[in-house]
C-alpha cells in the first residue's frame, strides 16, 4: 500500500514573510480582500476608542503629576466620600452588565428586551451622573472647586471628562432608542455594537479613575 | 451681560493700517469670488460636486487647494518677518513688537496645521484608495467632516486677522506666557479653538485611514504588496491616532486654565508649566513624522518610477518606516534639553534621537540604490526628489548636532534651530508635496503640468531655500536667538540681508508655480493623458483612467505581486482581452453633513473666543441636530448600474489598448 502525500497548495501562500492571518481566508486579513461592513465599522470605532484612551491618559498623567500640588488646600482624604464613590461604581458596573444584556437581545432581534435593557442602562448612567454632580456641587460649595489648587483642577478635569463622556453616551443612547423604536433594527445595528464598545470602555476608564484618583487619593 | 460677549467694534483694527488694509483686501477678494460663483451659476455645481462630495478624490483635491492657499498666506507672514528684520538693525522697523509676535505665531501655526497638514492629508486621501484598489475610504462622510473641520480651523485663524488679534505666544503656546495673566486678549483663544476643532478633524481622518488601509484592501493586496506610499501613510495615520489626542488634551487643559480658572500650568495654585512643555512635545515630535513620512512615501514612488526599477530594499523600507513610527514617540525631550532633567536623562534622549537618523539613513541608501543602474528620467517629480535627498540629509545632520545635549544648550532657540526644522520641513515635506502634486496631477485632472515652468520653479525653490537658510544657520552659530523684533549686532546684519534676498527668490519660485498652473490649464489639450498612465508607473492607480471614474475601478482588481499594475499590464498585453463581469456598484451618497458640521463648528468656535455663550450653546445644539438628521436618513448609498460601469470602462480600455498597440508595434520594429 502506498500513500500519496499531496503537496500543500503553495501558489498563494508561498511567501514566507506574510503578516497577519496565515490562512488568508477571512476577509479583511492578509490577501483576502475587504472586510465586511460590520467589521469595518467596529474596527474603526475601536481605533477611535483607543485614541480616546490616549486622551484620557494625558489627563491621568496630569493628575499623577499634580496629585500632591494642593497648594495648602484640601487633599483627597479631606474631600472624597467613599460610600458615594462605591455607589457610583456599582451603578456604572451594573449598567455595563445591562448594556451587555441589550447586545444579547439585539442578537436575538428581540425589540422589547433590547429597549428594556437599554433603558435600564440609561437610567443607571443617569444615576451615576447625578451622584457625580452632587459630589462636584458639594466640593465647589465648600470652596474646593477647580480654581482652588492644581490638584483640584486635575481632579475636576479628569473626572469631569469621564462624566462628559457618559453624558454624550446618554444623548446617543436616547437618540438610538428613538430610532430603534421608529425604524427597527436595520439602521442602528452597527451603532448598537459601537455603543456597547463605548460604554464598556467608559467602564474600564472609570475603574482606572476609581483606583488612581479615589483609592490612591484617599491615601494621601 | 452683553449680548455679544466681549465682542465690540474695538475688535476691528481701526488704528493699525496694515491688518485693516490686508483684511479689507482679503474680504473683498472673497466676496468677489463668491459673487462670481453665484452669478455665473457655478454654485449648484460646486455644491453638488465638491462641497457635499464624499468622494475621496474630490476631498483630497480640496485639502490640497486649502493647503496651497494657506501656504501662500503663511508665506506673506514670512515676507513680513524677514523684511522687518532686514530693516530693524538698530531701529524699530515697521512692525511694532505686538504685531511682529502675532506674525511669527500665525506663520508657524498656519504653515504646520493649515499648510503642511492639509497637503499631506490631501495626498493620502487621493492616493490610498487608488493604490490599494478600493472604491472609497472606510468612512466617506467622516472624511468630508474631517476636511470641513480642518477648514474651520483655518477660517478661525484668518478671522483673527481682522476681528481681534492672534496669539503672540508662538506656534506652540508655552505657558505661563499663554495664560490669561500674561495674554489677556483673545489671541490665544483663537489659537486654541482653531486647533481644538481642526484637531478633531485630523483625528477623524487618521482613524479613517488606519481602518481603510488595514481593512479595505483589494483581494490579493497583502501587507507586503502595498506600495511604499501606503505604508508611510499607514504609519503617519497611526501616529495621528496616537498623538493628536495628546494635543487635544493639552490644549483643553490650557483652555480650562484660561476660561475657568484652572491651575494646570499657571504660576500660582501649584500649576506646573513644564508639564505643558512635556505634553505638547509628546505630540509635537510625532507630528513632525506625521508630516514627513508620507513625503518619504512619495519619494519612494517617484524615484522608483522615474528610475524604471522596483524600489530597492522594499522590506527594509517598511521596517524603517515602522521603526521611525515607534521611535518618534521616544525622543520628545530633545525639544527641551535645557529643562535640566539631568545628564543621564538628556543623554538617553539624545541617543534615542540619533537612532532616528540611523533609521532614516536606511531610507536614503535605499533611494540611492534604487536609482543606481536605473534609467533615470529627470522630470519635475524626480527633480524634487533629488533636491530632497541632498537637502534633507543636511537637515538630518544638523538635527543630530542638536541631539547632542551640550551642543543643544548653545543652539537651542537660536536661528540654527529655526534653520534645522525648516531644512527638514521644506526640504522634506514641502518638496515631497510638490513632487506628489506633479506626479499625481495628471491622474487627478487628466492632463499633465507643463514641464518648463515646473523645472524653473524647482530650481528657484532650491536656490531660495539655501539662500534663506544657510544664512540662518550662520546666524544661529553667531548666537542670534529666534523671534527677534529688532537687533543691534553688527555681525548679524549681512546674513540677515542675505536671507532677505532668499525670500525674494522664494517669491519668484511661487510665481513660477502659479504660472505653471495657469499655462497647464490653458494648454490642457496638448498635455492630455489619454492612457491613464503618463509616467510608465508601477502601481495600481495607473491602471484606471485619468481622471478616474467615481468608482475608481470598474472591476475590483485582483492583485498578484508586489507591483500589481505591472502584472495587470503584462497580462493585458498578453491577452488583449476585455473585462466581461461588470456589476452594479453601490457608492456612498453625497451629504452636506460635513459642511454643515463645519459651519456650526465655526460659529461655536467664534462664540467661544468672544465669550458669547448663548451662541456657543446654539452651535452645539445645532451640531447635535445635524447628527440626528444624518443618523435618520434612510438611503445612504446609490447604485451605479452595470451598463454605465461597462460604458465608462470600455472607453478607457479602448484608449489603453490603442496605446498598448502603439507600444508593442514600436517594440517590434526596434
Ligand atoms: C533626522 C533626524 C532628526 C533629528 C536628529 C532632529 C533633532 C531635533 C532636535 C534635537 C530638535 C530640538 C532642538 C532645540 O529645540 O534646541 C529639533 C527640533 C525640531 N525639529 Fe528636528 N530632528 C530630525 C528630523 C526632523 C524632521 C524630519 C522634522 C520635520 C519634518 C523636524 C522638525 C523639527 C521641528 C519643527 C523642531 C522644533 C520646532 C520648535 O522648537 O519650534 N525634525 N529636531
Ligand atoms: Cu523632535
Amino acid at each position: 500500500m502506498t500513500t500519496t502525500i499531496e503537496a500543500p497548495a503553495l501558489e498563494r501562500h508561498a511567501a514566507p514573510y506574510r503578516l497577519g492571518r496565515a490562512d488568508g481566508l477571512a476577509t479583511g486579513h492578509g490577501e483576502a480582500g475587504p472586510a465586511s461592513k460590520r467589521v469595518v465599522v467596529a474596527f474603526g470605532f475601536w481605533i477611535f476608542l483607543l485614541s480616546d484612551i490616549v486622551m484620557f491618559s494625558a489627563f491621568f498623567a496630569a493628575h499623577a503629576v499634580l496629585q500632591t500640588a494642593t497648594d495648602g488646600g484640601p487633599t483627597g482624604r479631606d474631600l472624597f466620600n467613599p460610600t458615594r464613590v462605591a455607589i457610583e461604581t456599582a451603578c456604572l458596573l451594573a449598567s455595563s452588565f445591562t448594556c451587555g444584556l441589550s447586545a444579547l437581545a439585539t442578537d436575538a432581534r428581540n425589540h422589547v428586551w433590547t429597549q428594556a435593557a437599554l433603558l435600564v442602562t440609561g437610567l443607571l448612567g443617569l444615576a451615576f451622573l447625578s451622584l457625580e454632580a452632587q459630589e462636584f456641587a458639594a466640593m465647589i460649595a465648600s470652596g474646593a472647586g477647580p480654581e482652588r489648587s492644581a490638584f483640584l483642577s486635575s481632579f475636576f478635569a479628569l473626572v469631569g471628562l469621564h462624566g462628559a463622556h457618559v453624558s454624550v453616551g446618554l444623548l446617543w443612547l436616547g437618540t438610538m432608542m428613538a430610532q430603534l423604536f421608529v425604524k427597527g433594527f436595520e439602521p442602528v445595528i452597527y451603532r448598537l455594537i459601537c455603543f456597547n464598545l463605548y460604554w464598556h470602555v467608559l467602564d474600564i476608564i472609570w475603574v482606572a479613575i476609581f483606583t488612581v484618583v479615589y483609592l490612591i487619593g484617599e491615601g494621601r | 451681560m452683553n449680548l455679544f460677549g466681549n465682542l465690540s467694534w474695538d475688535a476691528l483694527p481701526w488704528n493699525s493700517p496694515l491688518p485693516l488694509i490686508a483684511g479689507a483686501v482679503v474680504i473683498a477678494l472673497c466676496v468677489a469670488v463668491a459673487a462670481w460663483v453665484v452669478l455665473a451659476g457655478h454654485l449648484p455645481y460646486l455644491w453638488r460636486e465638491w462641497i457635499t462630495s464624499v468622494d475621496h478624490k474630490r476631498i483630497g483635491v480640496m485639502y490640497i487647494a486649502l493647503g496651497l492657499v494657506m501656504m501662500l498666506r503663511g508665506f506673506a507672514d514670512a515676507i513680513l518677518m524677514r523684511s522687518q528684520q532686514a530693516v530693524a538693525f538698530r531701529a524699530e522697523g515697521y512692525l511694532p513688537p505686538e504685531h511682529f509676535d502675532q506674525i511669527f505665531s500665525s506663520h508657524g501655526t498656519i504653515m504646520i496645521f493649515f499648510g503642511a497638514m492639509p497637503l499631506t492629508l490631501g495626498l493620502m486621501n487621493f492616493v490610498i484608495p487608488l493604490q490599494l484598489g478600493m472604491r472609497d475610504v472606510a468612512f466617506p462622510t467622516w472624511n468630508s467632516t474631517g476636511f470641513w473641520l480642518t477648514a474651520t480651523g483655518a477660517l478661525l485663524v484668518n478671522i483673527s486677522l481682522v476681528v481681534g488679534v492672534f496669539s503672540r505666544a508662538g506656534w506652540l503656546p508655552y505657558p505661563p506666557l499663554s495664560e490669561l495673566q500674561f495674554s489677556p486678549d483673545v489671541g490665544v483663544d483663537y489659537y486654541l479653538w482653531a486647533l481644538l476643532i481642526s484637531g478633531v478633524g485630523t483625528l477623524v481622518t487618521g482613524i479613517n485611514f488606519v481602518t481603510t488601509i488595514l481593512k479595505m484592501r483589494a483581494p490579493g493586496m497583502g501587507y507586503l504588496r502595498m506600495p511604499m506610499f501606503c505604508w508611510t501613510a499607514l504609519a503617519s495615520s497611526l501616529l495621528i491616532v496616537a498623538a493628536f489626542p495628546i494635543l487635544t488634551a493639552t490644549l483643553l487643559m490650557l483652555t480650562l486654565d484660561r476660561y475657568l480658572g484652572f491651575h494646570f500650568f499657571t504660576t500660582a495654585g501649584g500649576g506646573n508649566m513644564m508639564m505643558f512643555i512635556n505634553l505638547i512635545w509628546a505630540w509635537g515630535h510625532p507630528e513632525v513624522y506625521i508630516l514627513v513620512l508620507p513625503a518619504f512615501g512619495v519619494f519612494s514612488e517617484v524615484i522608483s518610477t522615474f528610475s524604471g526599477k522596483p524600489l530597492f530594499g522594499y522590506r527594509s523600507m517598511v521596517a524603517a518606516t515602522l521603526g521611525i513610527c515607534i521611535i518618534s514617540f521616544l525622543v520628545w525631550l530633545h525639544h527641551f534639553f535645557t529643562m535640566g532633567a539631568g545628564g543621564t536623562v538628556n543623554a538617553a534622549f539624545g541617543i534615542a534621537t540619533s537612532v532616528i537618523a540611523v533609521v532614516t539613513g536606511v531610507k536614503v541608501f535605499n533611494w540611492l540604490f534604487t536609482m543606481y543602474g536605473g534609467r533615470i528620467r529627470f522630470e519635475t517629480p524626480m527633480l524634487w526628489s533629488l533636491g530632497f535627498i541632498v537637502t534633507f540629509v543636511i537637515g538630518g545632520m544638523t538635527g543630530v548636532l542638536l541631539a547632542v545635549p551640550p551642543a543643544d544648550f548653545l543652539l537651542h532657540n537660536s536661528l540654527f534651530l529655526v534653520a534645522h526644522f525648516h531644512n527638514t520641513i521644506i526640504g522634506g515635506v514641502v518638496f515631497g508635496v510638490f513632487a506628489g502634486i506633479a506626479y499625481w496631477f495628471p491622474k487627478a485632472f487628466g492632463f499633465r503640468l507643463q514641464e518648463g515652468w515646473g523645472v524653473a520653479a524647482f530650481w528657484l525653490t532650491l536656490a531660495a531655500f539655501y539662500a534663506v537658510f544657510v544664512p540662518l544657520y550662520m546666524l544661529g552659530l553667531l548666537g542670534m536667538p529666534r523671534r527677534m523684533q529688532h537687533y543691534d549686532m553688527e555681525m548679524w546684519r549681512p546674513w540677515v540681508l542675505a536671507a532677505m534676498i532668499g525670500v525674494v527668490l522664494f517669491g519668484a519660485a511661487m510665481i513660477c508655480q502659479v504660472i505653471q498652473l495657469v499655462v497647464s490649464i490653458r494648454r490642457r489639450d496638448l498635455l492630455r493623458d489619454e492612457t491613464g498612465d503618463p509616467w510608465n508607473g508601477r502601481s495600481l492607480e495607473w491602471a484606471t483612467s485619468s481622471p478616474p471614474p467615481q468608482f475608481n475601478f470598474a472591476v475590483t482588481p485582483n492583485v498578484a505581486g508586489e507591483e500589481p499594475y505591472w502584472e495587470i499590464e503584462r497580462r493585458v498585453i498578453a491577452s488583449r482581452q476585455n473585462e466581461s463581469g461588470y456589476e452594479a456598484i453601490p457608492m456612498p451618497r453625497n451629504t452636506a453633513t460635513g459642511f454643515v458640521t463645519g459651519f456650526f463648528a465655526t460659529i461655536t468656535g467664534f462664540a467661544m473666543v468672544w465669550h458669547i455663550w448663548w451662541l456657543a450653546i446654539l452651535g452645539l445644539v445645532a451640531a447635535y441636530a445635524v447628527f440626528v438628521w444624518y443618523a435618520w436618513r434612510d438611503v445612504s448609498e446609490e447604485e451605479i448600474p452595470a451598463e454605465e460601469v461597462a460604458r465608462i470602462d470600455q472607453i478607457h480600455r479602448k484608449r489603453r489598448a490603442d496605446r498598448l498597440a502603439r507600444h508593442s508595434d514600436a517594440g517590434e520594429s526596434a
